[in-house]
């Protein structure tokens, strides 16, 4: 067919509306966008708002709530006596540790993590891609608690770590950390580093991932920029690669520090008798009934989040979004 | 005198892809060098050679008569503008210029006032205190003009540096690239796909294609006298000749180049020449070019604006001076 001939052809410049409910739907949708986004938004915007933050915060009223030591039941009236019971020094103890440990674990998981992600990020394309991300995520499809048990068994006394160690002759590395105050203990698995080494594994993937994603839109060519002007790798990494990739550490950081001071599960398992936030939540909403200061407990986590993002934010984490 | 920059043999293969494939080169100190070429042609690796992002698989290179493979692009004193700038996206324009002197260890405030001065070389001072994100193209380009000369490089490598640029500024940028690699004397290396870009600016300009360097020479020289046909037609859009034809006008069985600029055209009518049709014209403003079939041989002529022509279709002649002619090595 010539130009001419589709010139002439009797094919209107405006086509017909396809008629019906969903035409006319979808000339209504395209006339009125901010209609559909609402229709889409509103239903996740109530289960946020409603059930989500709003439950939130009806658990956050309990902890102005206090409890009859008699009768165990809750005085629904206004007071800081449950607050005051939690900064008794029992308490500050448990908070202290959680947060310690949660910072311990968050710094272990962001040193681990750059590297692997740096590589993903920088030198890793097609199936070795695929690979990345098939080892990271893989971890997180099997059931957390099997793997919480699993690495039981790996750091208990008659485990494989102690066997490995023994036949690298480094057993003696291993007791003299064990006899160490705090951190160590009769075995890996009833002491803290236990404890430390299985929020690290299981932390892993939510630091790695974001890093990743952060380092993956640093243009290559800054990198070489650096090195160009004058930089050795050490100087690129403080003053390029650190820098750009800290919105990715903190988001990273976000997960692991959070994961961490709300965990019950592994410091049951896996550790001292000491108790973390989580457990001290756990025990005081259920075995002692005493939601007031379990609530109360679950403020302590926002409250030092909440701390943590201003910090981040001052210290110009974001400044590179 | 020591060159500015040797290649010796110099290759890079990525696999079976040879990027870069026995090269010899010598650039002059001072010189203004335009790397020339096709994507895919090699300039680019040849520069990233030089600047130390790529190792040679063969060969040795020398910078100013050391030898640099194997020295890192840190330990060079060799800096880029790149393609698309590379600018710190989380520095204020000042401290991207200072940068280099900042890894240096040069002193805050003396590094600061060496940043201002490369800003207003390039001219824009008072710029400092933005991000390269509130900076448009063009001064983008400058600011990493400013944080590559603020190093007193002895060679300065330029990536493409003017092809994202509309084409008025780009024209601006190649009289201050000139009169500024003219006023610092630092040797210029010039990586450009556009042979007007580097025959306007370059002293001396190589031409690449596959990996291999097809001719270097002053741009007079490549313009005029290309030795292989590949030459003639990228640089510039030459008519390249094949043998029976130029046998038939100088005697001679080889290939060769007639500029478009040299053919004229006269009405079928007028006399004797090269026998024609007039195919197609182009307007160009200032020069009208003619697509011209003769006995199945696509030439194209471009003559000035205003010229007198013939309808499109029509039979015309062509006449050229002998002299414009030009034979190429290349043989037949």
């Amino acid at each position: 067919m010539t130009i001419a001939a589709v010139q002439s052809s009797p094919t209107p410049a405006i086509l017909p509306g396809s008629g019906g409910m969903r035409g006319a739907l979808s000339d209504l949708f395209w006339r009125r966008p901010k209609f559909l986004l609402t229709l889409m938004l509103a239903p996740p915007l109530l289960w946020l708002g409603i059930v989500y933050i709003g439950s939130l915060f009806a658990l956050l009223a309990q902890s102005f709530f206090s409890i009859d030591e008699f009768s165990g039941l809750i005085n629904r009236q206004f007071t800081l006596k449950t607050y005051g019971d939690l900064f008794q020094a029992a308490n500050l103890d448990i908070i202290l540790r959680t947060v310690t440990m949660a910072a311990l674990v968050t710094l272990a998981s962001a040193i681990i993590a750059f590297p692997i992600a740096y590589y993903a990020a920088r030198y890793a394309r097609g199936r070795w891609k695929a690979l990345f991300y098939l080892g990271v995520m893989l971890p997180l499809w099997s059931s957390y608690l099997v793997k919480i048990y699993a690495w039981k068994l790996i750091l208990a006394k008659e485990g494989i770590l102690t066997w490995l160690l023994a036949k690298l002759n480094l057993l003696w590395l291993l007791d003299g950390w064990l006899s160490l105050p705090i951190v160590g203990g009769n075995s890996l698995s009833v002491s803290f580093t236990g404890t430390f080494i299985v929020f690290v594994y299981v932390w892993l993937p939510f630091m790695i991932l974001p890093v990743q994603a952060a380092l993956e839109r640093v243009p290559g060519n800054l990198v070489e920029a650096s090195s160009d002007l004058g930089a050795s790798p050490g100087q690129t990494f403080r003053n390029v690669l650190f820098p750009l990739a800290l919105p990715g550490i903190v988001a990273g950081s976000i997960f692991t520090f959070s994961l961490t001071l709300g965990d019950y599960i592994i410091p049951q398992i896996i550790g001292t008798s000491r108790l973390f936030i989580g457990q001290a939540v756990y025990s005081q909403q259920g075995t002692a009934g005493n939601i007031p200061l379990a609530a109360a407990f679950t403020v302590v986590p926002i409250v030092i989040m909440g701390f943590y993002l201003w910090g981040a934010k001052r210290m110009g984490a974001f400044d590179a979004l | 005198m020591t060159s500015a920059v040797s290649f010796k043999k110099v290759s890079r293969h990525f696999g079976s892809v040879r990027a870069v494939d026995a090269v010899d080169l010598e650039i002059a100190p001072g010189e203004f060098f335009a790397m020339l070429g096709p994507s895919g042609s090699g300039k680019t690796t040849c520069l990233r050679l030089i600047a130390g992002f790529e190792q040679p698989t063969a060969g040795s290179i020398s910078i100013f008569g050391e030898r640099a493979e194997g020295v890192p692009p840190y330990r060079r004193n060799v800096n880029t503008v790149f393609q698309d700038y590379a600018l710190f996206p989380h520095f204020n324009v000042l401290d991207n210029v200072a940068y280099g002197l900042m890894v240096k260890g040069v002193g805050k405030a003396e590094r600061l006032k060496a940043a201002e001065e490369a800003l207003s070389l390039v001219r824009l001072p008072d710029y400092g205190a933005r991000r390269p994100g509130q900076l448009s193209g063009g001064q983008r380009q400058r600011v990493a003009l400013a944080r590559a000369l603020v190093n007193q490089p002895k060679v300065l490598l330029l990536d493409e540096p003017l092809g994202a640029l509309d084409l008025k500024l780009r024209e601006n940028m190649q009289e201050e690239l000139k009169s500024l690699q003219k006023a610092l004397g630092i040797t210029f290396i010039f990586v450009t796909h556009d042979q007007g870009e580097a025959l306007s600016m370059a002293d001396r300009v190589a031409v690449f294609n596959d990996g291999r360097i097809m001719q270097v020479g002053t741009p007079e020289d490549i313009y005029q006298r290309p030795n292989t046909r590949f030459v003639a037609d990228f640089v510039g859009s030459s008519n390249v000749l094949p043998p029976d034809f130029v046998q038939r006008y100088s005697g001679q069985r080889r290939w060769g180049s007639l500029r478009p600029e040299s053919i004229r055209i006269a009405s079928a009518s007028s006399g004797d020449g090269v026998a024609a049709r007039l195919v197609g014209t182009n307007y160009l403003g200032a020069t009208t070019r003619l697509a011209l079939d003769a006995e199945g041989l696509r030439l194209h002529a471009v003559v000035p604006a205003g010229t007198a022509l013939p309808a499109e279709g029509e039979a015309v002649v062509l006449t050229f001076n002998r002299d414009s002619l030009h034979l190429m090595d290349e043989p037949a």
